[in-house]
């Protein structure tokens, strides 16, 4: 798709999304709400993965954290300030990026997937045992945060808040991207020997990535909490981390509007066959192998697909 | 023996069992990656599989050593299928995709297993051959099965590494590792060394979900909490070594074991915790090659 052609198809989707409260019900705003934010979260791993080409399979231990941090910032049965806690989080969710970041980085390549699991489990058996998380079977959040006249449990305040969430962070990313600071990572993607002796501190610039990558999943995570007003320890999880992974890469690596159109795809699957049977992992994980055996390069460009099915039949 | 010597004895026996039963698990992985460069999620989906195998075998024959018997060649049978149908697919892919189709792998077999067998929690009994205690003081003692357990295990990681030391098909293994095309170029079908060396980590593995189903319960969740220690082990020993495997193991078993007994506020972190001072101390691993990649 040419770049006219995107941003045409993104002018339209926005436009789709400001006026969806008018025609839609309430179960059709939630699950767009639910895209929206996984979208947020697969965007903030695509900088990782499709930019930087760092394959975290721990994303969700930070999206964990934002949750967790607003759960922590709730009084009982009270209402968080949305204006404070909504930056705690995010600033927690960073600092545990930071902090793991330093660690992980030491190591690139297949030690870097299995290391990042490994921590993000971590943190998913730390918050089965802690009682003040909850422990393993989490806890409440009895009300949305609000502030002043936003109350996010009234109305359409959540959904659009939501959408101008997605929308800065599809911005703040796309120039991200288009930075020199986005090019150098590109360039450590592509040759991290050569970018360093270029002169590039590229640890640095890997370690800024993650601490981006991470503050974004805890935004996403902040959102997931908030909507459904629950923390679980799931939410550090594997499954989670493999399944936002999975969206990047249906929506095609390193396009941030693919990891969009890859969180719509996987949320809207897994709700369709939800519905369909409780069995529902079973025809997504065959799903996942077919997509991986068959569409290397994601759906996010059709005439890529078109190419890889004539190149089989060729070959 | 005092009762504290003795009682510090019972812990160094858990931890050897521990670490033994983890290196069975963690040797298949470091195995298949080490040979084939494929990285394997569904690895602890092995274990788990093994493990109800297990439960299904003894319920059905009413003993332990028969389902040993019936079960083992059926998890090797499943490893060469399944190398068949899918893994060798992966070779020349990116990590990035076997992490993917591995972990559409995992949702599968859960789901599967859910299926056949359910998901409730399963015992499977002590065979009645080990059914008892050897008496250490008058208070303390330990179960034969668990040194039984430790001395199989044993067995079973010599005769892995006199399969791949001693013999021919170790050597086609060990070639195949360095140089593919050239262990090919010699005559040696690789195709049919992969699927057999994927068929014995697979076998591994769930051999040892096998052992391991008498002394925990058989449940859901087994797979992956084993496939996250096994990744520490790996990680800590260096990716690809049977001798660094081994040693992650024993010394994940040591701190596992002490650490809940000595400080079980904090024994859930312990693991996770040395596996960050070895990336600190030693990025690539004990016995790492040079340089992590």
């Amino acid at each position: 798709m040419n770049r006219r052609g995107l941003q045409a198809v993104l002018v339209i989707g926005l436009a789709v999304l400001i006026a969806l409260p008018v025609f839609a019900g309430k179960y059709d705003l939630d699950l767009a709400a639910k895209i929206m934010i996984m979208a947020i979260f697969a965007m903030s791993l695509d900088l990782l993965v499709g930019i930087a080409g760092m394959v975290s399979l721990g994303h969700a231990a930070f999206f964990g954290v934002g949750a967790y941090a607003l759960y922590l910032l709730s009084p009982e049965y009270g209402a968080a300030n949305l204006i404070v806690s909504l930056p705690v989080a995010v600033a927690a969710a960073a600092v545990a990026a930071l902090i793991i970041g330093l660690l992980v980085l030491r190591v690139s390549g297949v030690y870097f997937i299995m290391v990042t699991l490994a921590f993000g489990e971590m943190f998913y058996y730390y918050a089965t045992g802690a009682r003040w998380l909850g422990g393993s079977d989490g806890a409440y959040i009895y009300q949305r945060p609000q502030i002043a006249l936003v109350d996010l449990g009234k109305g359409h305040a959540f959904y659009f808040l939501v959408l101008i969430a997605l929308a800065a962070s599809y911005m703040f990313l796309h120039i991200l991207a288009h930075s020199p600071f986005g090019h150098a990572l590109r360039g450590i993607r592509g040759n991290e020997h050569r970018m360093r002796s270029l002169g590039f501190a590229t640890a640095r610039y890997k370690l800024i990535a993650f601490v981006i990558a991470g503050a974004l999943a805890g935004l996403a995570g902040y959102f997931d909490a908030a909507q459904f007003g629950v923390v679980n320890p799931e939410l550090f999880g594997w499954r989670l981390s493999g399944a936002v992974l999975m969206m990047v890469i249906l929506g095609g690596m390193g396009r941030v509007h693919g990891a969009i159109l890859g969180a719509a795809v996987l949320v809207l699957l897994e709700n369709f066959l939800g519905d369909l049977t409780t069995h529902w992992l079973l025809p997504m994980g065959l799903f996942i192998i077919a997509a991986v055996l068959l569409l290397p390069r994601g759906l996010a460009d059709p005439a890529a697909i078109w190419r890889t099915i004539r190149e089989r039949r060729v070959g | 023996m005092s009762d504290p010597a003795i009682f510090f004895l019972i812990q160094v026996l858990n931890a050897v069992q521990y670490g033994l039963l983890l290196f069975l698990v963690a040797s298949g992985l470091t195995l298949i990656f080490g040979i084939m460069g494929i990285i394997n999620l569904a690895h602890g989906s092995f274990y788990m599989l093994g493990a109800y195998l297990a439960f299904v075998c003894a319920d059905a024959t009413g003993s332990f050593w028969l389902a040993l018997v019936i079960a083992v060649p059926l998890a090797f049978g499943f490893g060469l299928l399944l190398e068949t149908l899918l893994f060798r697919f992966l070779y020349a892919r990116d990590h990035l995709y076997q992490v993917l189709l591995t972990y559409g792998l995992i949702l599968v077999f859960e789901e599967g297993r859910g299926l056949l067998v359910g998901n409730d929690v399963h015992g499977v009994p002590v065979p009645a051959l080990l059914n008892f205690s050897i008496p250490l003081t008058a208070t303390l003692s330990y179960p034969a099965y668990r040194l039984a357990l430790s001395a199989i295990c044993l067995v079973v990681a010599g005769l892995l590494y006199l399969l791949i030391q001693k013999t021919r098909l170790g050597m086609a293994i060990r070639a195949g590792s360095f140089n593919r095309e050239m262990v090919q170029s010699l005559g040696i079908d690789i195709g049919m060394v992969y699927r057999v060396v994927f068929a014995i980590g697979v076998t591994l593995a769930a051999f040892a979900g096998m052992l391991a189903a008498p002394t925990t319960s058989v449940f859901p969740g087994m797979g992956n909490q084993v496939l996250i220690v096994c990744f520490v082990t790996v990680v800590i020993g260096g990716i690809g070594s049977i001798k660094g495997a081994f040693l992650g193991a024993m010394l994940i078993g040591l701190v596992d074991t002490f650490g809940a007994v000595y400080a079980p506020q904090i024994s859930g972190m312990l693991v996770y915790m040395l596996m960050a001072a070895v990336l600190i101390w030693r990025p690539a691993g004990l016995f790492g090659r040079a340089a992590a990649r």
